[in-house]
């Protein structure tokens, strides 16, 4: 491959447990610097990969290479330079955030010189400077979540695998880690996964949907609606009577279906019109009400989000069966 | 390796786990001491075989924790997945346990002393019966960390190890009742027989290489079930 850019390599990456196969023969490459986003539903086989990844679990098959090292040949140099942040951060309750964080430096082999600083930037970072001396037992579940982040970070590590990184943190906290993973995207180089949809769409370059244990999509998130979106949606509500206002949408020009939606009330019914991707109906359809006389109340475009892309390949999925 | 030990050991002396297990030690060991003091008794040997029992009460408690605490609270993927060795990370634990013992066993030293302020008689066996009773305690660890690797639950890891020990304190008995084969087997994992020698002031080199030796293969076999997990589990 070009440029010998690639930080993770995965060929073939197969886990059975007995017959069941948890990740069924996986490839993709993350490059230098990217972050890429891991998009399943519950059960899908992230977590899996990931734990493969680093060196946690052993694959049944296929090859995983981490800056040009194999994981299984030279587990070493692979796991000095993964940071990973597990489902469950990997906390000792019994100790204070410092005294663990510096335990993390230690068994990471971190210079003792640079140790201290180190730390204390990273305590910085994640922003748990205020709580160094607590124990992290009697830390909130988004505080030991940063901690756990902090622990990742430790070593300042090429490669950060994090695992649902923002999962039991309030609105405020994700997007403040959210900024962080964007930031951090600039040195390291990230892969994280979510079944939080948005999440994956604002942080990350490249997304990988995963569905029992195979890649059912990667690629970018503009790419993915762009493919998947083959029409515009529209949601119209407008008061008039049912049928004349149908037959209008549909006499417009691009209107490739009309579909009936909830009556709101008595005179106002709304409407979902779907558009060839390229024409845009809005002001046709503003006109062609105003000159029947039926006041149009609401209209919006339904973009097609990266959850209607994600349910539709799962769905899929389930058809094809 | 010395990150994980001193980690461990931190986390022994900042719980209330080690005093406890110590205190319990310490007091068990001067109940069996006041017999010394009442008939004036000025050998300490004898003590160190009773002290090997006590040991089998405390160990398994003392290395319940060591291994499946990590396990149960998800811990483990930090150690597995840090550059340490699994290996390394064992033997960290495993020390870290024994230093705890040592602590138990150097404040054993008092008894002795006591004996000698008050006319009792240093003869050099009870060093040999020393070095005995170390090793027999670092044995009984290596069999409480590989219990302890084997579940994610205290309660079975602590049961494991009870059982474990205790075929192995009864085996040199056990093997004089059945003969044959089975005799052999147990006189093999016979942890007491060795012992006796030791405490009865004799210092041979056999015993001490098949101490050593049976550490190292339970340490081995902690590492193979750690490992054997990564292909297998979930």
């Amino acid at each position: 491959m070009a440029g010998g850019n690639e930080m993770i390599e995965i060929q073939n990456l197969t886990k059975r447990y007995g017959q069941i196969k948890a990740v069924n023969n996986l490839n993709f490459t993350v490059e230098k610097g990217e972050i890429l986003g891991f998009l399943g539903p519950n059960g899908a086989g992230k977590s899996t990969t990931m734990n493969i990844i680093t060196g946690y679990l052993s694959s049944s098959e296929g090859t995983v290479k981490v800056c040009g090292y194999d994981i299984l040949e030279s587990p070493k140099e692979v796991k000095k330079r993964i940071g990973y942040l597990p489902e469950q951060p990997p906390v000792y309750m019994d100790m204070t955030v410092k005294d663990y964080l510096d335990f993390v430096a230690d068994l990471k082999t971190v210079d003792r010189k640079v140790k201290r600083s180190q730390i204390s930037d990273v305590m910085e970072l994640v922003k748990i400077g205020d709580h160094r001396n607590r124990l992290i037992k009697n830390l909130s579940k988004g505080y030991k979540q940063r901690v756990g982040l902090a622990q990742a970070l430790v070593g300042s590590p090429d490669v950060l695998v994090l695992d649902e990184p923002t999962v039991g943190l309030d609105p405020k906290q994700i997007i403040e880690i959210r900024r962080l993973i964007k930031a951090l995207g600039k040195e390291h180089t990230i892969i994280l996964s979510s079944h939080i949809l948005p999440e994956v769409s604002a942080v990350c370059e490249r997304v990988v949907i995963i569905n029992k244990g195979e890649i059912a999509a990667i690629d970018t998130p503009e790419n993915l609606s762009k493919g998947f979106g083959a029409a515009s949606k529209l949601l119209v509500t407008v008061s008039g009577p049912k049928n004349s206002v149908e037959n209008a949408i549909r006499e417009i020009y691009g209107v490739k279906y009309v579909e009936t939606g909830v009556e709101k009330d008595r005179e106002s019914i709304s409407y979902i019109v779907e558009s060839d991707k390229d024409i845009d109906v809005r002001k046709p359809l503003f006109f062609a009400m105003a000159k029947l006389g039926y006041p149009i109340l609401e209209l919006k475009s339904l973009n097609l989000s990266l959850e209607d892309i994600f349910l539709q390949i799962v769905t899929q999925e389930k058809e094809v069966e | 390796m010395s990150a994980i030990f001193w980690k461990e050991v931190k986390s022994y002396f900042y719980s209330p786990m080690a005093y406890i297990l110590i205190g319990l030690f310490t007091l068990l060991t001067s109940i069996f001491f006041l017999p010394n003091l009442m008939y004036a008794q000025g050998s300490f040997t004898g003590n160190l075989s009773t002290m090997g029992f006590i040991l089998l009460v405390i160990v398994p408690v003392l290395t319940m924790k060591i291994l499946a605490e990590d396990r149960k609270n998800g811990t483990e993927v930090l150690l597995i997945t840090s550059p340490a060795s699994i290996t390394s990370m064992v033997i960290g634990k495993y020390l870290a346990v024994c230093f705890v013992f040592l602590v138990m066993t150097i404040i054993s030293f008092i008894y002795p002393v006591v004996l000698f302020a008050f006319g009792g008689t240093f003869t050099v066996d009870l060093i040999g019966g020393y070095v005995g009773f170390i090793l027999l305690g670092m044995t009984f660890i290596a069999i409480g960390v590989f219990a302890s690797s084997l579940s994610e639950n205290q309660v079975v890891s602590v049961i494991v190890s009870y059982v474990a020990l205790l075929i192995m304190y009864l085996a040199g008995s056990l093997s004089t009742i059945v003969g044959g084969i089975a005799a052999k087997i147990l006189n093999w994992i016979s942890l007491m027989s060795r012992y006796d020698g030791f405490s009865r002031g004799i210092f041979g080199l056999s015993p001490v290489v098949y101490y050593l030796s049976f550490i190292a293969v339970f340490l081995f076999l902690t590492t193979r079930v750690i490992e054997k997990r990564r292909w297998s589990q979930g």
